[in-house]
């Protein structure tokens, strides 16, 4: 098999605009940018407050979120499985091989990244910001919106990180989705679907189109920082 | 400034302050009252602990010893500038409309557009802070506190980062502010600055009050050998 | 600035409702949900039959493809309304122990021995698979294994045994146990020179082949059965049991009998339809 055929099939599935492609990647986006998106609300509020607060057990929960990390998707698809598993805690929800359950698994992925990453960036915001707050009564929590708000270009890089490590990530949705045709099966799961089917220019071309799609939303995100860090200063 | 319903907190009464950090002794046993009115200048060298006292009396520290005693506990009714201005990662005019919703000021708006308009802001409204000048960014770091009513109003070093056009700036809006009523307690190393703008110096030394008199009595006939070698230039380090 | 911020808000409210509908909608269709092998899958059969099936009776069959020991510890769980797979001895060994209510024989398609061109072990043309394996064990030819407790794994030992050759003894680096599906086992073998075992219906669909062609086949016992099992409600309540049962009754019935004979790929038929035979 040649380069230039998985070029070729890349082509073809964007241009053909086939709606079984189109449900794929429709569906992809939604689920990863639903996991960021909750992944955001958990993780910007929960990073802020670990790099504002001190209390003691905070130095193991800052190592166990930065090592959880380095978390492999498959073993956060495995949590996931056996706690919506029928047989499991959370089986009476019916959600195992359902978008919810990759959702669900992918925010288990992202988190960590958000939550380390805002803490980080607040850590550095907080020690240049902390006695002008201080002076306006705004300590520990209340603190946090403010922080959030004028971080909010570098957070957004983090967000772009977990975005990455979602969108690239196949263990844990093909776990708790079952990669079903037409309704759990994503970029990365047709890949690996068609490379176990030995069809490896459509696997490639289907792997170009998703390079291609994380490239342009990180091209989108950088850009519209850099207008926005233009105007904020 | 208006009149006041509520009981002024002046004046403030400062009782043998003592800070210390890592177990160095960087405040002893500091007294001194601050009536209403005027501006008072804390001078000294560096290391004598100038910008110690005003956090003290902010209350962004709490000391060791001693004690800092408002006369009416009424909230926050004094505001503080520092030597290097946050400037928040938004518009001036944001950054204004954020220090009023922090302490919850009603009418944000219009006090903002108030303050602006007071310290020869309004054309910058909508600039990003962190790309003025050096003096601009020190004016809205004034403006922001002003916002806020403050009856006695903090300033560490307000021109130490400024260039002379800039300081001159800053220096009449301080005596524009004294001159409506505020009471202004501020450090400086300008000694110019503090004779042209002061009534009254606080000589700290090593973290001692070594001497507090009026402004023409310290210059004219400083009372300890300290202030004297201070002054002529001769810095005890 | 506060215009902007209630924008941001607006914005993240809608994305988060968007994705809460449209994942709640599908969520309202009937549906069920069947756990079968790769091997159904990779050849094409589902998409063939469950068109048919959904037109007739609305219910929309979600299937979730695995090896067969996972396809089967799927329906254990309860997480499976249905399980389609390839294990005789497996499947009735689900039954008796209560996780399923009834086996019924569906169709069977064939394995086939697939291995490089140079044919290292000799054994191109053979109608004997057991000679064949013998003979690939004493020439310690490459042989890929699933080794992945599948359907066509399981066959894979099987074919040993009746070969006479322990394989537990016998394995060297000549046998590469991957742990993986049907196509994996392929492309390795077609990166390594290797013999492997496959189901006819993934070879044909099979596109990365480069040297590898059939070496073996037409041997009774290269005859791959395939059953469907209803989830027991007995044991889990949730299962869709009326659901279920009209997608079993219509694949063993006489039009899913049909749709299975005529789905053909390239002029071939893959699988070959037998709910009536007896013993199957």
């Amino acid at each position: 098999m040649d380069v230039s055929s998985a070029f070729g099939a890349a082509f073809s599935l964007i241009v053909s605009l086939d709606p079984q492609f189109m449900q794929i990647v429709g569906l992809s986006l939604r689920v990863t940018l639903t996991a960021v998106l909750l992944a955001a609300l958990i993780g910007l509020p929960l990073g802020a407050l670990l790099a504002v607060t001190r209390f003691p057990g905070r130095s193991a929960i800052v190592v166990l979120v930065n090592g959880l990390m380095g978390l492999p998707p498959v073993v956060a698809g495995l949590i996931v499985f056996l706690l919506l598993s029928r047989s499991g805690p959370l089986g009476g929800l019916g959600w195992l091989f359902s978008p919810t359950a990759m959702v669900i698994a992918q925010t288990l992925l992202v988190l960590p990244i958000v939550i380390a990453l805002t803490r980080g960036t607040i850590d550095d915001l907080w020690s240049e910001y902390r006695e002008h707050l201080t002076s306006l009564g705004l300590t520990g929590w209340r603190a946090i919106p403010t922080l959030l708000w004028d971080g909010r270009f570098a957070l957004a890089t983090g967000l772009l990180a977990g975005f990455g490590r979602a969108s690239a990530e196949v263990g844990a949705v093909l776990i708790v989705g079952g990669n079903i045709a037409g309704y759990t099966r994503t970029m990365t799961t047709s890949i690996a679907l068609e490379t176990s089917k030995g069809d490896l220019p459509l696997a490639l071309g289907l792997g170009l189109v998703l390079i291609f799609l994380t490239l342009a939303i990180n091209a989108a995100a950088y850009g519209a920082s850099r207008i926005g860090a233009r105007f904020a200063g | 400034m208006a009149m006041r319903e509520t009981p002024s907190i002046l004046p403030l009464s400062v009782q043998g302050l003592s800070f210390e950090a890592d177990g160095k002794r960087l405040l002893d046993n500091v007294s001194f009252t601050l009536p209403k009115g005027g501006v008072t200048s804390i001078i000294g060298p560096n290391g004598a602990g100038k910008s110690l006292t005003l956090r003290l009396c902010h209350g962004l520290l709490a000391p060791c010893e001693g004690a800092v005693r408002w006369q009416a506990e009424t909230g926050r009714r004094h505001a503080m500038v520092f030597q290097r201005p946050v400037m928040l990662r938004r518009s001036v005019r944001a950054n204004i409309l954020h220090t009023l919703g922090a302490v919850g000021m009603p009418d944000a708006q219009s006090r903002a557009d108030r303050a602006l308009e007071r310290f020869g802001l309004a054309g910058l409204a909508d600039r990003p802070a962190r790309r003025m000048s050096g003096g601009e960014q020190q004016r809205l770091a004034i403006a922001r506190a002003w916002a806020l009513e403050p009856e006695v109003l903090f300033l560490d070093e307000p021109s130490s980062q400024l260039d002379p056009g800039a300081t001159r700036q800053i220096e009449d809006v301080i005596a524009a502010l004294a001159a409506e009523g505020m009471t202004i307690l501020m450090t400086t190393h300008d000694l110019g600055q503090a004779r042209r703008l002061s009534r009254r110096i606080l000589f700290l030394n090593r973290g001692r009050l070594v001497e507090d008199s009026p402004t023409e009595t310290f210059f004219a006939a400083p009372a300890s050998s300290e202030a004297r070698a201070f002054i002529a230039g001769d810095l005890l380090w | 600035m506060m215009t902007k911020r209630s924008l941001l808000v607006a914005g993240i409210g809608l994305v988060l409702m968007s994705s809460a509908q449209a994942q709640t909608a599908p969520a309202q269709t009937r549906f069920i949900t069947v756990s079968s092998t790769t091997s159904t899958t990779d050849s094409g059969l589902f998409t063939h039959l469950l068109p048919a099936f959904r037109a007739k009776t609305g219910i929309e069959v979600r299937v979730v493809s695995q090896g067969t020991g996972q396809a089967l510890d799927t329906g254990r769980r309860g997480d499976a309304d249905v399980v389609f797979v390839h294990a005789r001895a497996q499947e009735l060994k689900f039954v008796e122990e209560g996780f399923g209510v009834e086996r019924k024989p569906v169709m069977y398609n064939d394995f086939v021995l697939i291995g490089p061109r140079s044919d290292p072990a000799g054994i191109r043309g053979s109608k004997d698979i057991a000679a064949a394996f013998k003979a690939i064990q004493a020439k310690a030819a490459p042989f890929v294994s699933r080794g992945d407790k599948s359907g066509t794994h399981a066959a894979e030992l099987n074919l040993w045994t009746v070969a006479g050759v322990e394989i537990e003894k016998a394995k060297g680096s000549w046998y590469r146990e991957i742990g993986q599906g049907m196509g994996a086992a392929l492309n390795t073998s077609n990166a390594m020179n290797a013999y492997v075992l496959s189901d006819r219906a993934t070879w044909i669909n099979f596109k990365n082949r480069g040297d590898l062609e059939i070496v073996v086949e037409g041997d009774r016992r290269l005859f791959n059965q395939y059953g469907v099992i209803l989830v027991n409600p007995a044991r889990h309540p949730h299962v869709k049991k009326a659901d279920g049962q009209a997608f079993i009754d219509w694949l063993i019935g006489p039009e899913g009998q049909k749709s299975i004979a005529d789905y053909k790929i390239n002029g071939e038929q893959l699988f070959f339809a037998n709910a009536n035979q007896p013993g199957a």
